[in-house]
């Protein structure tokens, strides 16, 4: 089974990432109102029950692939 | 006589400064490797030098944080023994849930490389430098080099830190936008203290400063 990881910044915490690339695009031309830059990690995990794998990958994020005070997460089936 | 523990992970590049440092005080130290698990009860105190462990990959220090050595720190520092984190140390040990808070990215989305002052604003416990700290009024002037070094925890933690006497080093002039002018902290039995500057690089006048050496000199047995 494999699954999508998508990690974002919290919108507490600044995203200096997201602001540069929002000025790259102004500077492009384009008008954006908000921009954010988060990560997106795939894990493929060796069995084929959907929900264990869901909760091992969900468990995996909460260990190591995000950090809650500064990220969110979600994991979607892939 | 035991000796004080320098961590190395794979990217870690300030251990032979650390090492140095350690030497120029006459204290006996030596490397502990990432991978091994070691009786921490043989150490003295262990020190997390700067550098940039895995690459910064996914966050800095997560993936350091993680590994069986630290297992090791973890259970050394939950029995009181000493632990100093330096820059990336200090990332580390956020990640390794041995300090509150994270680093985040400069607000400058730079890389800073400075010579910053600081004040001392709590007694550190083990690792007081203290009041003596740096010329011996308070301040301290040392160098940083980081890019992730603004310190970010949630508001009520922030004042928790404060109320707690934890907040160890506070910037004069914030270099890069971390919470509160934090520069490094403590944890509450302050056995554990990190800061993102970097002490290992000010130990000589013909480094630009001397005021490093406070932080060693509490290691000499």
């Amino acid at each position: 089974m494999k699954y999508l990881v998508h990690v974002m910044p919290r919108q507490e915490a600044l995203d200096p990432q997201g602001w540069a690339v929002q000025g790259a695009l102004a500077r492009m031309g384009y008008k954006v109102k908000d921009c954010r830059v988060g990560k997106a990690v795939i894990v493929e995990v060796d069995t084929l029950d959907k929900q264990q794998g869901m909760r091992q990958v969900k468990e995996m994020a909460e260990k190591l692939l995000a950090n809650p005070l500064i990220e969110t997460f979600e994991v979607k089936e892939l | 006589m035991k000796k004080v523990g320098v961590l190395r992970f794979l990217g870690t590049n300030c251990d032979a400064d650390v090492m140095s440092a350690c030497g120029d005080l006459e204290i006996s130290a030596e490397y502990v490797w990432w991978a091994d698990h070691f009786d921490y009860r043989q150490y003295s105190a262990f020190i997390l030098p700067g550098g940039f462990s895995y690459g910064d990959y996914l966050r800095c220090g997560a993936m350091a944080a993680r590994t069986p050595a630290m297992d090791d720190v973890r259970e050394a520092a939950k029995n009181g023994c000493p632990v100093l984190g330096i820059c990336n140390g200090f990332q580390i040990l956020c990640e390794a849930g041995l300090l509150p808070g994270a680093l985040t990215k400069n607000i400058s989305r730079q890389f800073q490389d400075e010579w910053v002052s600081m004040t001392t604003t709590s007694n550190g416990g083990f690792w007081d430098g203290g009041k003596g700290n740096g010329n011996g009024n308070g301040t301290v002037t040392l160098p940083i080099a980081h890019s992730m070094g603004r310190y970010f925890a949630e508001a009520h933690e922030l004042d928790e830190l404060f109320q707690n006497d934890q907040v160890w080093l506070k910037y004069t002039a914030n270099p890069n936008g971390s919470l509160r002018d934090i520069a490094g902290i403590l944890n509450k039995k302050k056995n554990v203290a990190a800061l993102m500057p970097h002490p290992e690089r000010a130990m000589h006048e013909w480094m630009g400063g001397d005021q490093g050496r406070v932080f060693f000199e509490r290691l000499r047995t």
